[in-house]
């Protein structure tokens, strides 16, 4: 069973959740992010060889002009492994536990999966960018005081975090369940 | 709770049997280690788990049936199963069916006694929860979670699920050591099944590698008791193994090979990770002894790397006589007092002439940072004096004090030549001091790298780059076509761990190769003009 929804992450980019469903203690919430625009690579590219080629008719210096394209080439790698994220899931396993997967726009896969005796709660924070935004969050269990939390783990990154605006309600909704039955399904 | 069982994925093509592995009743899993195929007689499959029993205190038994068969079971074939029920009984009862040449499983699980409570509809579900045991059996999970029970069966409920998962896999090595091709009474299928082989050379140096550990240990002792004897302790050949690098490195090598060769056994996998690690450092350290010793002899680069030094000496000497005549003249446009100049240029000239005649590096910039010091300190007990306060040691602080006259007058005119001859100091301690930083910068970047040479895990990092399984990070999970109505397939893989956490937890523990102060501290050194050697030891005594 599934469902997609659309929303605007904090910087104005689209983003699209996907809810699927695969059984009754099996869930998956996949958001997709903006792809990369070819308006801003074009854009810093033509920026770092103007600035190379100012350089060499300053210095006469043909090393600058090959160094232009190697950093280019190497930052536009670099961005694309480490920070440009394509696409983030969530797949919470009844009983199990919960696993987040982040994929870049180059392939790589980075998962993290919590077990779910770990987990004290799931809730939605606040924090200050700007604006308030809203974002959810799994709180974990301290390993030697039961009691104390011991991390805070935002579910989606920064750069994704859905923009949830109106009412604690809606909030509430944006993951498919309210705010109280995700606490019960999440045992 | 949802049911989950974890199959090995070896087990998905065998034939029919029975389930043979370990039942959690904390988190309600269920951990099939292995299938004992038809036919069996009862009597010495009990015998044979209890064996295993024994000797791996894991509390293996018989979970359930296997059936995989060409299509829809028959009649008689379920009923059969279910009669196995009554001879191994065990609560609760799984029966897992697969379809030969199909991808959908069914599953169902039979509680011999009736649930106290009514439970909800859809309670009963059944995960299923593929697993590679070989990989499992191997892997090791990081951070370590200590199981403190290790009875037949006893978990503590706040340990991971995941956790017991793999700590049953790894006990239950007894379990393993039979297989469905051996002419045994019991046909057993698991990971070994899929003929994984095993490299003799590796099994031969296995059986040599004890006498020749006895022999290296006993070498390396003698080694160590002559290094240890009074000798070596009097002056001036302590004093000569602290200054030489050599002799560190030596020392530190010989405390690795004495770890390498001891004759006790490793008792946890980070003691064994760590005398891997160090086999692999020495190594490499050797390596690239060679490596450098074989280029340095070839094509006689020695030689010429000697004939290159002298010119570069003297080349060096001449740009710091160039600098001096530039601050004796009018540096950078400042005017400077002249009389100071020409001494203070004239004393350095002197000392760069007999380090060309010498070559001794650091004296002269060292009697400079003196005299600048000093001069710090006079002036700021004058600027006391000036201000009509003195310090006191007794109290540690600054109280008021009333002077003489003609203590005031003195002390006011030595404060004014002080102060008007700083500049000039201060800029000759300036360039000194930038130069100085130059060299003990160079020498600090030998010693990291020294360090870094000697620290690195290698045998760690080889592992996580060929074989990532062995450091387990945690898992990942994926979810498999799966068809309403039939149990949910998972197919449970090994995360690796990130190779930040693979250096951080596998360092070698370093020589003590790094710097003593904090940044605030050393800028206050250098302000104050104190003397800064900031690659020294622990231990080492000050200057």
């Amino acid at each position: 069973m599934e469902d997609e929804r659309s929303f605007s992450d904090i910087c104005g980019g689209r983003l699209a959740l996907q809810r699927r469903y695969y059984s009754p203690s099996c869930r998956e919430f996949c958001l997709s992010c903006p792809r990369l625009s070819l308006r801003s690579l074009t854009a810093v590219t033509c920026t770092v060889w103007l600035a190379a080629y100012g350089l060499f008719t300053l210095c006469e210096n043909s090393m600058i002009l090959s160094a232009a394209i190697f950093i280019t080439l190497l930052g536009l790698l670099g961005y694309l492994h480490f920070v440009k994220i394509d696409q983030e899931t969530l797949l919470i396993i009844d009983s199990l536990g919960i696993q987040m997967t982040s994929s870049y726009a180059s392939g790589k896969e980075s998962t993290t999966f919590i077990e779910m005796g770990k987990v004290k709660d799931i809730v939605i924070n606040e924090a200050i960018y700007m604006k308030v935004i809203y974002y959810l969050c799994i709180l974990l269990k301290d390993p030697v005081e039961p009691h104390r939390i011991s991390q805070v783990v935002p579910v989606f990154q920064p750069q994704v975090t859905p923009e949830v605006m109106g009412d604690r309600e809606d909030r509430q909704q944006v993951f498919g369940v309210p705010y109280e039955q995700a606490k019960t399904q999440a045992r | 709770m949802v049911l989950k069982a974890f199959f090995p994925t070896c087990c998905v093509p065998v034939d029919s049997g029975l389930l043979v592995g370990r039942w959690v009743p904390e988190h309600s899993s269920a951990v099939v280690l292995a299938v004992l195929h038809f036919p069996f007689i009862p009597i010495q499959v009990k015998q044979l788990l209890a064996q295993v029993r024994q000797a791996s205190q894991v509390g293996v038994a018989v979970l359930g049936t296997w059936c995989h068969c060409r299509q829809e079971p028959e009649e008689s074939l379920g009923r059969f199963l279910e009669g196995l029920g009554a001879v191994f009984p065990h609560e609760p009862w799984l029966q897992l069916c697969r379809e030969r040449g199909g991808t959908f499983w069914s599953c169902e699980v039979t509680h011999r006694q009736a649930p106290a409570a009514p439970s909800a509809p859809g309670e009963d579900q059944v995960m299923l929860i593929f697993y590679d045991q070989r990989q499992v059996l191997l892997s090791q999970l990081h951070p370590p979670t200590v199981l403190p029970d290790r009875q037949a069966g006893a978990t503590p409920a706040s340990t991971g699920g995941l956790a017991v998962v793999f700590d049953t896999v790894a006990r239950s090595e007894v379990l393993f050591r039979s297989d469905r091709f051996d002419e045994g009474p019991v046909r057993l299928s698991h990971w070994q099944s899929e003929g994984v082989e095993a490299s003799i050379l590796v099994e031969l140096a296995r059986r040599a590698s004890g006498p020749v550990c006895l022999l290296l240990a006993s070498l390396l002792s003698l080694v160590s008791a002559v290094g240890a004897c009074r000798v070596f302790r009097l002056w001036p050949l302590s004093f000569l193994g602290s200054k030489l690098s050599t002799c560190e490195q030596l020392r530190h090598r010989l405390e690795h090979l004495t770890l390498i060769f001891s004759t006790r056994k490793a008792e946890n996998s980070a003691q064994l990770m760590r005398k891997a690690n160090t086999v692999a450092s020495v190594l490499l350290d050797v390596a690239l002894g060679l490596t450098l010793l074989s280029w340095l002899h070839g094509r006689s680069r020695i030689g010429h790397l000697a004939d290159a030094l002298v010119p570069v000496a003297d080349h060096v000497a001449e740009e710091l006589q160039h600098l001096l005549q530039w601050l004796m003249g009018a540096p950078a446009g400042l005017k400077m007092n002249r009389a100071l100049d020409q001494v203070l240029g004239r004393f350095f000239l002197y000392h760069i002439h007999l380090w060309i005649s010498y070559i001794h590096l650091m004296s002269p910039f060292v009697e400079h940072i003196r005299l600048y010091c000093l001069k710090i300190h006079g002036l700021s007990s004058l600027w006391r004096l000036f201000r009509g306060k003195k310090w006191n040691v007794l109290r540690q602080r600054v109280d008021s004090c009333s002077y003489d006259l003609d203590q005031l007058f003195i002390g006011t005119l030595l404060f004014t030549i002080l102060l008007f001859l700083l500049p000039t100091t201060a800029l000759y301690y300036l360039v000194f001091t930038l130069l100085r930083l130059l060299v003990v910068a160079v020498q600090g970047l030998i010693h990291l790298l020294v360090d870094l040479i000697n620290s690195l895990p290698l045998y760690s990092l080889g592992l996580r780059l060929c074989r990532p399984y062995r450091l387990a990070a945690g898992v990942k999970f994926r979810v498999l076509q799966n068809e309403a109505g039939r149990p949910l397939r998972l197919l449970m893989q090994i995360n690796p761990l990130p190779y930040s956490r693979v250096m951080h937890t596998y360092r070698l523990p370093s020589c003590g190769w790094h710097p003593k102060d904090s940044w605030g501290a050393l800028c206050r050194k250098l302000f104050f003009g104190e003397l800064i050697y900031p690659w020294r030891q622990r231990g080492d005594k000050q200057d």
